[in-house]
């Protein structure tokens, strides 16, 4: 009852946006969703409720790590995106309000839906409400950005769906149980099903799900919606899209684990995925002059990440699920900031941002911030998550893998560092025109926040949190 | 009743040569529009008639023999498109390649490990031949507009694989896919407006300017 009033409550708001006249008081309505939102979750996360009948819908600790992280950055860009569409009066907001909140909608129904043709129903709803609000700032660029993204995930997850019915049609063959695609009765029997058809399953839902997550070599569509999309779009495209496709990718592998025979087959498909995104993402990240586009490569790095620890499995794992957090947090923080330095100068590439610490100092603070965390380096928490990764290499005496992507990430450092430092560093160029915008308390104090929990996740990791990953890892076959 | 459904089955992969080899938009939309109906009729083909089969039907009618199609035209007319398809590759050159696919479907087909009681169906090949036809659409036509025909008829193709799971699929997922890809055509109708407006044409070739340098 309680869940289903938690996956309500955002499609409420958005018709009340839709219904609102005034367009000044419309962004009001998200941080009021946001914030009941994440009240809902700590409620929730504290007191599960037992799963629905028929097992549809059940909040197990894989599904809350990626909850939890949905609903803190979305109240924080909820409260970020009053502050932001204060700049952009002229511009109808009524289809960004309401498509953030059918996203947040399906988002929350992804993180739930233990029927895997329920999740794939809902991340197909976020594919598509994410879809115009690329489109905000209506150009030709972001009209293109918006229909590759439109056009490679819609096909992607389409191959997703039938690697479904190839998971259904192995019980169909083996006859192992009632046919069906509810996550316990298939990762009960999946030890018995049709181990044709299971390889099948798997290789289309890692192809599907992976292009929605953005896995190279489909990560094509990302650098574009990424590089258009406004700021905060951006930001909820990499932590909160990509978690929930992250979160489908789980519920594979928790099958793929019970199978038994098929989870080598698909640890060495991650790691290659894995290992190959990151490489992409160095090579384009090296003097990448758009900033935005930078940080899409990022994101193309990030789940790289999280495919490696995926593929490398046992220790590792925790390491994926806290990384899940860490990742999603800090793009945030990097996709809000550089929104703001983006409307500073009018610009996004480097040949005109420079030294944006003098312009706009907090924004351009917290970018050097949320680029120092977001590659790995402490106190902040993705270097607890990626150091967790790994070590786990090399305790497993996967040397190899752990020394390819230590280089990998030493060359996405200096890549990175090589457009961040001048853009944040040093003097304004001269002549800029003079801005409108400015440091205001709604526009930096979110992502400031952000940095906070960041900040402190790498120091200190509270007590149920450090158990809601240790379930989450136990589940996805972690010894302890 | 198992021929008949069979039958039916050659028509979508007669579908899909004519939307290979169609030189003409509307005619390559109206012959998707065809292939959604018959796939619409094919569960009450296959099943035993019940009331939840003759819903599901009905919507599959009105989605895929309708409202998408109505939705495309829509697009086609207010983007004001004149010129034909336009594909990379000549119409013959596909039409070759799709009756390879085809052929290469039903070999394979042959070797999957089908539960007996679909072995003599045509469902698994007609599937993969529909599938791998909307690839070749959505690759080879620069058309935005055919590009949402190839997603159609690659949807289509996952469609009737789905056939031989009526029971793992509940009527509420079938409905959600079906309305996520209405609402997803219904975006895309848009898109293809504003492409129309931004560039002065739909072709998908002129979609350069975001790239690496």
């Amino acid at each position: 009852m309680l869940l289903t009033v938690f996956v309500l409550m955002p499609l409420v708001g958005a018709l009340l946006a839709w219904v609102v006249p005034s367009g000044r008081k419309r962004p009001l309505i998200l941080p009021i969703v946001g914030a009941a939102h994440l009240v809902m979750t700590i409620l929730l996360l504290a007191d599960t409720p037992p799963p629905s009948a028929g097992g549809w819908i059940f909040l197990d600790p894989l599904g809350k790590i990626v909850l939890l992280s949905i609903s803190t950055l979305f109240l924080v860009c909820a409260v970020y995106a009053v502050g932001y569409l204060a700049y952009r009066e002229e511009r109808s907001n009524r289809v960004l309000c309401m498509g953030l909140q059918v996203c947040l909608s399906a988002m929350t129904l992804v993180t739930m839906s233990h029927h895997l043709g329920l999740l794939w129903v809902a991340l197909e709803t976020t594919t598509v409400a994410m879809a115009p609000l690329v489109y905000f700032n209506r150009n030709a660029r972001s009209i293109e950005a918006t229909w590759k993204y439109l056009l490679i995930c819609s096909v992607g997850i389409a191959l997703a769906l039938l690697g479904l019915f190839f998971l259904a049609y192995s019980t169909v063959v083996a006859k192992a149980t009632e046919p069906t695609l509810l996550l316990e009765p298939l990762i009960a029997s999946a030890s018995r099903l049709n181990p044709g058809w299971l390889h099948g399953a798997f290789i289309f839902l890692l192809v599907g799900f992976g292009s929605k997550m953005g896995l190279a070599p489909l990560h094509t569509w990302k650098p574009d919606a990424y590089g258009e999309a406004p700021g905060l779009v951006g930001a909820l495209l990499a932590g909160g899209l990509v978690n929930c496709a992250f979160l489908a990718v789980l519920r594979v592998y928790q099958i793929c684990m019970a199978s038994g025979t098929e989870i080598a087959f698909f640890q060495h498909a991650l790691l290659a995925m894995g290992l190959v995104s990151m490489a992409f993402a160095a090579v384009f990240m090296v003097r990448q002059a758009d900033f935005k586009r930078m940080l899409a490569w990022s994101s193309v790095e990030h789940v790289g990440i999280l495919a490696v620890a995926l593929g490398l499995g046992k220790g590792a794992l925790f390491g994926a699920l806290f990384h899940v957090i860490n990742n999603g947090l800090t793009k945030g923080v990097l996709f809000l900031s550089s929104g703001n330095i983006h409307r500073s100068y009018g610009s996004k590439t480097t040949d005109v941002v420079k030294g944006a610490m003098r312009r706009v100092p907090w924004s351009g603070g917290l970018f050097l911030a949320g680029f120092i965390a977001i590659t790995g380096s402490p106190p902040f928490s993705p270097f607890i998550s990626e150091y967790t990764i790994v070590s786990s290499a090399f305790l497993q005496g996967n040397g190899g893998v752990g020394a390819a992507f230590l280089l990998l990430l030493t060359i996405v450092f200096i890549g990175m560092a090589s457009t961040v430092l001048p853009l944040v560093m040093g003097e304004p160029p001269e002549g800029l025109e003079k801005s409108p915008y400015r440091d205001r308390v709604l526009t930096v104090a979110p992502p400031l926040c952000l940095m906070g929990v960041v900040l402190m996740l790498g120091l200190w990791i509270p007590g149920p949190l450090m158990t809601l990953l240790r379930d989450g890892a136990a589940l996805l076959g972690a010894q302890p | 009743m198992v021929p008949f459904a069979d039958q039916m089955l050659v028509l979508v992969m007669l579908i899909n040569f004519v939307v290979l080899g169609s030189s003409r938009l509307a005619f390559s939309i109206r012959a998707v529009a065809a292939q959604g109906v018959v796939l619409g009729a094919l569960p009450m083909i296959i099943h035993p008639l019940s009331w939840r089969l003759a819903g599901i039907t009905a919507g599959i009618i009105l989605a895929k023999g309708m409202l998408i199609p109505w939705l495309i035209n829509d697009a086609v007319r207010k983007a004001q498109i004149k010129r034909e398809v336009e594909p990379f590759l000549g119409y013959v050159t596909t039409l070759l390649i799709g009756a390879v696919f085809t052929a290469l479907a039903f070999v394979f087909a042959e070797r999957l490990p089908l539960a007996p009681e679909h072995q003599d169906l045509l469902v698994v090949p007609a599937s993969i031949a529909t599938l791998l036809t909307g690839f070749l659409v959505l690759t080879s036509r620069r058309k935005a507009i055919s590009q949402v025909i190839g997603y159609l008829v690659l949807e289509n193709g996952i469609f009737i694989f789905g056939l031989l799971l009526t029971e793992a699929m509940p009527m509420m997922v079938e409905a959600g896919v079906l309305l996520d890809l209405l609402v997803g055509i219904f975006v895309m109708g848009i898109v293809i407006n504003h492409i129309s407006h931004e560039f002065s044409s739909i072709d998908t070739s002129r979609l350069r300017t975001l790239k690496e340098d």
